[in-house]
């Protein structure tokens, strides 16, 4: 009876170490030093010879019995002991989830470029080309292919920088129109030409000597007015908002005939009258005709059998109302301050 | 121009009509009202006084205790600054709690003495300076001696009056006189003109009899006209006169001259008065001037004519400039008796030419420029010979002495309805056209169902179909054009090739950090070729603003690296900047400069910065070479582009790589010279410039999928010792060379120059990569390989660690 007595002893000693055991690894020395190949309850498997063959079957099951038993607790012990082992590995690796992530390097468009993408994209929606040129020309594209020739009245409009005589910096992206109607030799076409244009001013508040245009010009047989003011129309909606009206008000370009200049009801007020609109309930965006038959025709199409229509606009009038940018010059000093507030999306 | 309604309401009925809704029609119909000036604003209590007492104030040397009577029982008292004032005076003075300029004056004490109100200076009741006679400019203002006494002085001065400014364009000058605009309100009210009394009395002697005119240049002075008045009496004009002229915005100076004014506002037609005496020849000689010849204008300029200018002469000196500005010499003056009146037609870009030769821009100027109306010249002359009879006394020779060979004859458009209707896209009836027509008086005739117009020789700028299609549109209203779209054959829109292309290099760009700059084209000569990648004759303007402003690009660092300056002055240390923009090259066979689309970038400061996880790197030239070649990799370029080190002006010598394209140099990278750096008060920058266009323009691969590998790569690091000076592309270019076939892929993963290494040499270490798609590869065949690599490294003359 000394082998129970032995095994009882040896079953509440493990136990007693089992539960004494505060981590897996403790618990594992346990287990080797009780459970392992050279531990006592296989000694006492190995000292099963010594019993007496009918004693044997019994004892053997009894201490079989008593390994399982143990085994079970040490599980048990291992299962806790793993789980409390993660808990404190997450309690250790807990962060501070609110300081600041790690930035990444980001830029964005300049906000011309953003008002120009908007506009080109909206008239390619429509079938329209872009078409760019050089912002160094010569005085015939500038003006004379438009009706204004030399020594007429409407060049006081623009102050021009000189070159020479007959070259010029571009006064207004117009002269792209001229160009793109003499390439394309009598066929009908749309249009929108973005580009820097120059002015003899001196840089303020509001005058720049370097600013942006952007024009849209529709060529081919029987393009109406009503053509103008309908695609007008679509362009302040998308660019300003669905409720948009717009109005044409007679007005001044050698180069179309009738001229029209087109408000927009104001988009801050809804023309009740605010600070943006000076209280007229409307806001000037653009300006805008019927392409006058000597353009047509000194780029070689025949005003009796096509017709057209162009418009144009300047991206800086419409970035500082939209944005309520205060000073032309901003768009030209590339203050980081400034430009990093174009990068989020709007509406 | 400067419309007064009180004057226009002469020419056209405007009872009932609100200022501000006649303002709105006129803008809505063709002509933009700029502003409604209401006179009267911030003006009451104003009253008509005479100067009865002035005594010095006894605590001042400049004030005056004045009595006023106002024809109330007593007088009141006034203290007076002006250096003018004086007994008698009939003067304009705001009673107390009255407002001038928006401000009350109350009764005060001035220096002790009791004020009751103020005694008022044109300027002080809103008339600008620059039109108050000089008589009045520095003090108060003196009315004639007929004025009653306690009369309300807003109604005295005319200034119960409102004033519309128009903004002309320059296709209307027939608005830039009083007649003109009536025309226009008649159109837009359908209301009839009524025309100004031209009829006078003549003498007995002909105008012909003293005056002789002759023109030498017919086609630039195809009609001049001259009229003789004889015992004129220079005086001050009449207070309405004076009043419609500063409602004009001119400044009156006496009868003569304010009359000729007054016919350029109310006609549109310029005049010239001389002294007939001063003259001294009896005679007017039109001619060109001579080169070099000079004379003294009205302003007493001395001027040197060339043979472009038109003069009018005495018949051995010029006496005027034609249709720009009078002689000196010719004035009228306050002994002035007889004056010859010229009403003339000089052609517009003569007098455009000669003004803006002279720097002299006048009223009269601007209108020859744009065209008067042959038509006014005569009865503008007979007006002028009215108004002197009537205001200067003066008498009328009969007859005026002319030269004519002008065309009068209006000009003709015919059009149809259905042009119209097809133009604007609308119906509108062939009577309803007439009846517009008819409003704008213009003579109109239909017949085959067409329109036979005579356009009124007021209206210049009528000639051709359209312009008729516009009157019709614009009376018409242009509200009532209906909204389409054009019918056209449906094509697609879009971007070309360059253009998408040139977006994704944006995005690529943005997405790399960099913020989209844009600067001026126009620089400095001095800074116009700086860094650039190539230069040529550069372009100057020919009259420049400033230096500043005065050449044309080559490249654009000079002005992103001062966007650098700006912003690092202001607390912005880290600053990552690109712009896509044309330079400017020499010229073309078209004789324009060749513009090409460049690329530049500049940054400077940290280009990560985590302070909280201790983690910071300032930008260096390899975090810019790795945003480009991130940007060719974009553009499928990466084995086709090439750094190779470089000297470029203004960059550091040691870190400036050029970038080869297909064997061309395209571009260059580096950092700024640290002496540049220091002029422009910045740190660390590194800079690069690309030629887009040349970038773009290289021809792409489809894109085509290659399998995802099925077997595994083997990788061996090599290290090796070299000479400070190798370049790690060199060495690569020697692996990839003995590497055969199967090595895929090499790259550096260590660089050592310290301080455990020989003098004169580095360490470098390389990832070598091995793969077939085939096979896994056989220990053997990467040792084979690998062998020969290191053979070929060692035979370099390179040292493995």
């Amino acid at each position: 009876m000394a082998m129970i007595e032995q095994l009882t002893q040896l079953k509440k000693e493990v136990v007693a170490k089992v539960t004494a055991a505060e981590n897996v690894k403790q618990l594992n020395e346990v287990r080797v030093a009780y459970l392992g190949k050279k531990g006592p309850i296989t000694d006492l498997l190995k000292g099963m010879g010594k019993l007496p063959a009918e004693e044997r079957p019994k004892m053997g099951a009894l201490v079989n019995e008593v390994r399982a038993e143990v085994q079970q607790i040490h599980d048990v012990r291992k299962a806790e002991l793993e789980e409390k082992a993660i808990q404190e590995q997450l309690e250790k690796e807990a962060i501070d989830v609110t300081l600041p992530g790690r930035s990444v390097n980001v830029g964005n468009a300049h906000p011309l470029t953003r008002v120009i993408e908007e506009i080109e994209d909206l008239f390619i929606s429509m079938g329209y080309e872009v078409a760019e040129g050089p912002e160094v020309e010569k005085d015939y594209y500038n003006f004379e292919a438009l009706n204004l020739p030399k020594g007429h009245p409407a060049r006081d409009m623009q102050d021009t920088f000189y070159i020479s005589e007959e070259i010029l910096m571009r006064t207004h992206t117009s002269p792209v129109q001229a160009r793109t109607m003499e390439k394309k030799q009598g066929a009908s076409f749309k249009i929108i030409c973005p580009g820097k244009v120059f002015r003899r001013d001196n840089d303020d508040a509001t005058h720049s000597h370097q600013f942006t245009q952007i024009e849209g010009l529709v060529v081919g047989e029987n393009i109406r007015m009503s053509d103008l003011k309908g695609t007008l129309d679509i362009f302040a909606k998308k660019m300003f908002g669905e409720d948009r009206e717009i109005r044409l008000r007679p007005s001044f370009f050698p180069f179309t005939e009738p001229s029209v200049e087109m408000d927009i009801s104001c988009f801050k007020c809804g023309g009740e009258g605010c600070n943006v609109c000076k209280h007229t309930g409307w806001i000037e965006i653009l300006g805008a005709g019927m392409v006058h038959p000597n353009v047509l025709s000194m780029a070689g199409y025949d005003p009796k059998k096509v017709s057209g229509f162009a418009f144009g606009m300047g991206p800086e009038r419409i970035a500082m109302l939209k944005y309520g940018v205060d000073d032309i010059r901003h768009f030209y000093t590339n203050d980081v301050r400034f430009l990093s507030q174009f990068h989020r999306i709007e509406e | 121009m400067l419309v007064s309604l009180k004057w226009l309401s002469q020419y056209v009925d405007l009872q009932g009509l609100e200022p501000e809704v006649l303002a709105e029609k006129i803008t809505r119909s063709g002509i933009e009202v700029e502003g409604v000036h209401h006179l009267s604003q911030g003006l009451k209590k104003l009253m008509v006084g005479q100067i009865k007492e002035i005594k010095k104030h006894p605590d001042s040397d400049h004030l005056n205790i004045c009595q006023v009577d106002f024809g109330e029982e007593e007088l009141s008292q006034i203290v007076c600054g002006a250096p003018n004032v004086a007994e008698g005076q009939k003067i304009v003075a705001v009673r107390p709690n009255g407002y001038v300029s928006g401000k009350k004056i109350k009764k005060g004490k001035l220096r002790g003495e009791v004020s009751n109100g103020m005694i008022c200076s044109l300027q002080e009741l809103g008339i600008e300076g620059k039109v108050v006679p000089k008589k009045y400019a520095d003090g108060i203002y003196v009315l004639p001696d007929d004025t009653p006494i306690g009369m309300d002085a807003i109604e005295a001065l005319g200034l119960d009056d409102v004033v519309l400014e128009l903004g002309l364009t320059p296709n209307r000058s027939d608005a830039m006189s009083m007649l003109g605009v009536a025309y226009e309100v008649a159109a837009i009210l359908s209301e009839d003109v009524k025309l100004p009394e031209t009829s006078h009395k003549a003498a007995t002697e002909k105008a012909e009899d003293v005056l002789k005119v002759r023109v030498e240049a017919p086609t630039i002075n195809p009609m001049y006209t001259a009229k003789v008045v004889k015992n004129v009496k220079i005086a001050e004009s009449p207070l309405w006169l004076q009043q419609r002229l500063m409602a004009a915005g001119v400044r009156p100076l006496n009868n003569v001259v304010d009359i000729t004014n007054y016919i350029l506002m109310e006609y549109g037609q310029p005049l010239h008065a001389f002294d007939y005496d001063a003259l001294g020849t009896g005679e007017i000689v039109v001619r060109l001037a001579k080169e070099g010849e000079p004379m003294t204008t009205l302003d007493g300029q001395d001027r040197v004519l060339n043979a472009k200018n038109l003069v009018i002469t005495n018949g051995k000196e010029p006496v005027a400039v034609a249709g720009v500005m009078g002689g000196l010499d010719s004035e009228v003056t306050e002994k002035t008796t007889t004056v010859v009146i010229e009403s003339a037609y000089f052609d517009g870009l003569s007098v455009r030419y000669t003004a803006k030769d002279l720097g002299l821009r006048s009223e009269a100027s601007a209108r020859y420029e744009k065209g008067i109306d042959p038509n006014r010249i005569i009865p503008a002359a007979e007006r002028a010979a009215q108004l002197l009879t009537e205001l200067a006394g003066g008498e009328v020779l009969s007859g005026s002495v002319v030269f004519d060979e002008l065309d009068k004859t209006p000009s003709k458009v015919i059009v149809s309805p259905d042009f119209v209707n097809a133009r604007l896209g609308m119906k509108i009836s062939l009577n309803e056209m007439v009846s517009i027509l008819n409003r704008l008086k213009f003579d109109v005739e239909t017949a085959n169902g067409r329109l036979y117009i005579d356009a009124p020789t007021r209206r210049q700028d009528i000639k051709i179909e359209e312009d008729i299609v516009e009157e019709i549109a614009r009376l018409y209203g242009y509200d009532e054009i209906p909204a389409t779209v054009p019918v056209s054959e449906a094509k697609a829109g879009g971007l070309n090739s360059y253009q998408a292309k040139r977006r994704i290099v944006r995005h690529q760009l943005q997405g790399s950090g960099l913020y989209q700059a844009l600067t001026y084209s126009l620089t400095s000569d001095e800074l116009s070729q700086k860094y650039a990648l190539e230069t040529a004759p550069t372009t100057r303007l020919l009259m420049p603003m400033s230096e500043e402003r005065s050449t044309l690009r080559q490249s654009i660092l000079p002005h992103l690296i001062e966007s650098v300056t700006y912003n690092v002055s202001r607390q912005q240390d880290s600053v990552a900047l690109y712009e896509i923009g044309s330079v400017f090259l020499g010229k073309t066979e078209e004789g324009l400069p060749k513009e090409e689309e460049h690329l530049a970038a500049v940054m400077t400061g940290d280009w990560l910065n985590n302070a909280w996880q201790g983690e910071q790197k300032k930008v260096d030239f390899f975090v810019l070479k790795g945003i480009l070649e991130a940007l060719f990799a974009k553009l499928d370029l990466t084995d086709r582009v090439k750094y190779e080190t470089a000297v470029v002006d203004g960059l550091h010598p040691g870190r400036t790589a050029n970038i080869i394209l297909d064997g061309t140099r395209i571009g260059f990278l580096g950092q700024l010279h640290p002496a540049q750096q220091k002029a422009n008060g910045i740190k660390e920058t590194y800079v690069m410039e690309l030629n887009l266009e040349a970038v773009l323009a290289a021809p792409i691969d489809p894109l085509v999928y290659v399998p995802v590998p099925r077997f595994p790569s083997v990788s061996r690091d090599i290290a090796l010792i070299v000479d400070r000076t190798t370049k790690a592309a060199d060495i690569e270019a020697i692996i990839h060379k003995a590497g055969g076939k199967l090595l895929k892929d090499v790259h550096v993963f260590d660089l050592y120059e310290g301080e455990k290494m020989e003098k004169g040499k580095k360490s470098v270490a390389f990832t070598l990569t091995y793969f077939t798609p085939e096979r896994t590869l056989t220990d053997d065949e990467v040792v084979a390989a690998h062998d020969k690599v290191v053979a070929a490294l060692t035979e370099s003359g390179a040292e493995l660690r």
